[in-house]
């Protein structure tokens, strides 16, 4: 039997993890145990459904009993089993770190028992978006994580959430309508929202349509991966929602938008039609994003606007539509998700320890806590891309294959990027100079718990240990890179070429269409 | 396929006042506003499933031509139990709001305020270094109030008077 065959199991154990965790929901312990246990047995699964799309190539599970095209269709392949490995891992680490805060704040928050089922369920929704090769399930998916994450984001019901909650809705149900819209159009188009036939219908459609149809996917994703200039929400609502939520978020949202961009840009509308438009918004991405990242004196959105900054580079290595860049990008994505998250994690324990997250309250938490530091320490030079860190290597990845291919357009972004990388060091560089070390005295307004002596500010160990557990992995991303990159690059070398993917849901009778004339690219 | 004209003109109307209310500041016009879209959204999805009026799939000798496509129906369906989901959410969301703030409006991020306001002088970085470095302690009026705005608690300052920094 076919491993893929159990790849719905990643969507459906979540939900049935949620359903189990909302009737215990005054038992604290055992929802603990079944959240994190369900979660664990997801993870070990899609471990198994990596390994067997890597050794046995793309593989399709109808569901329902309707055949493709008419039926919705899960596809496995490198691609969507690597995100869904890396996003389990997170989501896991993450949940660990939430169980441990909720523990030691001896679940004072009301509303924390619906933590677990809601939580269970946004992973499920990522998941589906991952997996799915149905256009219209894709969409189901995305509203499966919005509405869980709209739950999470405004968790407490306090203030500054409900307000931060409202333009998150918002924006995310504005995105979801223009979603829905294209698939309409699409639908309209074809008479297919099977992802594998549109790949082949499409063609067929005369270039303004598939023109329209293409940027209006383009924009309903750009919103929900926070690209210039659709990236004005992020900043505002994330930092306002509790610490493993915040991490949570920044790790994986955004990343399923970036990853429907590039099942777009590879399946649905091949070629280079609108790499220049790309190439430019993903410039605009990353120098906007990391000039507003300096502006601020709140790690959390300092940590915010970095995410909508190198958003940018995953755009950049898309734009370039070629197996280096692409790759690039892969492996981009799953180092990025990797070490945004770690370091919203340990903003949470900053926040604990010295009992604001603004630098100018903070001081001298190097010394204080030199467990805290390294923690913050080596995630942060990752995303700085400092040798021989993973984001050295996908900046390195994308940088050289932006050179390959030589336009002018191309180079600048090559110079954006390293200007950006530098901006990014920069600005990881003043939290480290505030935050860590100088003396705590030297703060503007120092925070009365960085301060006080004694028994304050102490971290729990569960909360210490997933977030050093998740360092460790970002780590162990560096270590392992070569096979890391090699998968990235296979994976990327499998969605430009389309053919599994098709063969795989429609059967090997169905001629892929040609690609469209491809000038810039080699 | 012919276009159905009504279904056309009500949907360009829905979208119109939709997208106005949604730019509006008071959260239930917004509310509204998203309402209107969704269901907008819905009849552009109806209309690409042919005529009203057709019968629906009986049996599979029945020609393409005659029978009214199901799926957009099923899409339909799908749309409209989400769309009912974050409505109930986005009332729940727009009470609590009253509840807080006594106002049912759009409230500003002040922390995107403030840093807009906030000079390009860096006070730590721009500040010119005090001639007085000495571990002396520093005649009172140099002393600047060193608690931050938002401060609930007043931290003690009287042991650390090395220079004010603004």
């Amino acid at each position: 039997m076919n491993l893929a065959n159990l790849s719905p199991l990643a969507v459906l154990l979540p939900i049935l993890g949620a359903a189990l965790a909302f009737l215990l929901i005054r038992h604290h312990s055992a929802q603990r145990a079944v959240s994190i246990g369900i979660l664990s047995v997801t993870l070990l699964l899609e471990c198994l459904l990596l390994v067997s799309v890597w050794n046995g190539g793309t593989t399709s599970v109808t569901l329902g009993g309707w055949l493709p095209p008419w039926g919705v269709v899960l596809v496995v392949d490198q691609f969507s089993s690597l995100m869904l490995v890396v996003s389990t891992v997170v989501s896991l680490a993450v949940l660990i770190y939430a169980t441990g805060q909720g523990m030691a704040d001896g679940d004072q928050e009301a509303p924390v028992s619906i933590f677990h089922p809601t939580y269970l369920i946004l992973v499920a929704g990522v998941s589906n978006a991952f997996l799915t090769g149905d256009l219209f399930n894709l969409y189901v998916g995305f509203e499966i994580l919005l509405t869980a994450s709209y739950v999470l984001m405004t968790l407490g019901g306090t203030g500054p959430r409900i307000r931060a909650g409202v333009t998150y809705v918002v924006v995310s149900v504005v995105s979801s309508v223009l979603f829905l819209v294209a698939i309409a159009m699409i639908y309209g188009a074809t008479g297919t929202i099977t992802m594998a036939d549109l790949a082949v219908k499409l063609a067929e459609l005369d270039q303004g349509t598939q023109n329209l149809l293409h940027v209006m996917l383009l924009v309903a994703f750009g919103i929900k991966a926070a690209v210039f200039p659709l990236s004005f929400w992020l900043p505002d609502s994330y930092p306002t929602a509790p610490a493993p939520v915040t991490a949570v978020f920044a790790g994986l949202l955004t990343k399923v938008g970036v990853y429907a961009m590039v099942r777009t840009e590879t399946l649905l509308f091949p070629g280079d039609t609108l790499n220049v438009p790309l190439m430019v918004v993903a410039l605009l991405t990353m120098v906007v994003g990391i000039l507003g990242a300096l502006a601020q004196s709140d790690i959390k959105r300092l940590l915010s606007f970095t995410l909508v900054s190198h958003i940018g580079y995953m755009v950049f290595g898309l734009a370039m539509s070629s197996v280096a860049g692409l790759g690039a990008a892969v492996f981009y994505v799953a180092h990025h998700i990797t070490v945004q998250t770690s370091l919203f994690l340990v903003t949470g324990l900053i926040e604990r320890r010295g009992g604001s997250s603004s630098i100018d309250r903070l001081g001298g938490l190097a010394k204080l806590s030199p467990l805290l530091a390294l923690l913050f320490f080596v995630p942060a030079m990752n995303l700085a891309g400092i040798p021989p860190f993973s984001g050295f290597l996908g900046k390195l990845g994308l940088l050289q294959a932006g050179v390959e291919l030589g336009t002018p357009l191309a180079i600048t972004l090559v110079v954006g990027g390293v200007v950006t990388s530098l901006l990014t060091l920069l600005a990881i560089a003043r939290v480290w100079n505030r935050a860590f070390w100088r003396k705590p005295e030297d703060a503007e307004y120092p925070d009365p718990v960085l301060l006080a002596s004694g028994n304050v500010g102490v971290l729990p160990r569960t909360m210490v240990g997933s977030t050093a557990g998740l360092v460790v992995f970002g780590v162990a991303l560096t270590v392992f890179a070569g096979p890391l990159f090699h998968l990235a690059d296979g994976s990327a070398e499998i969605m430009l070429d389309r053919s599994a993917y098709i063969h795989s849901v429609l059967g090997d009778s169905v001629e892929v269409p040609a690609l469209p004339q491809r000038d810039g690219a080699k | 396929m012919s276009i159905n004209l009504t279904l056309l003109i009500v949907m360009g109307v829905l979208y119109a006042c939709g997208i106005y209310l949604i730019l509006e500041r008071s959260l239930t016009r917004v509310l509204l506003g998203l309402m209107l879209l969704a269901n907008a959204t819905n009849i552009l999805i109806l209309s690409t499933g042919g005529y009203a009026g057709l019968a629906p799939l009986f049996s599979k000798e029945t020609n393409p031509e005659a029978y009214s496509d199901p799926l957009p129906q099923a899409l339909i369906l799908t749309s409209i139990v989400i769309s009912f989901a974050v409505t109930a959410f986005m009332l729940g969301i727009i009470y609590r709001t009253w509840v807080l703030a006594r106002q049912d409006e759009i409230q500003d991020d002040l922390e995107d305020v403030r840093v807009a306001k906030t000079p390009s002088f860096d006070a730590e970085d721009d500040a010119i270094v005090p001639l007085e470095t000495s571990e002396f302690a520093v005649t009172p009026t140099t002393t600047t109030d060193r608690s931050h705005p938002e401060a609930t608690e007043k931290p003690h300052t009287s042991t650390t008077q090395e220079g004010g920094s603004a």
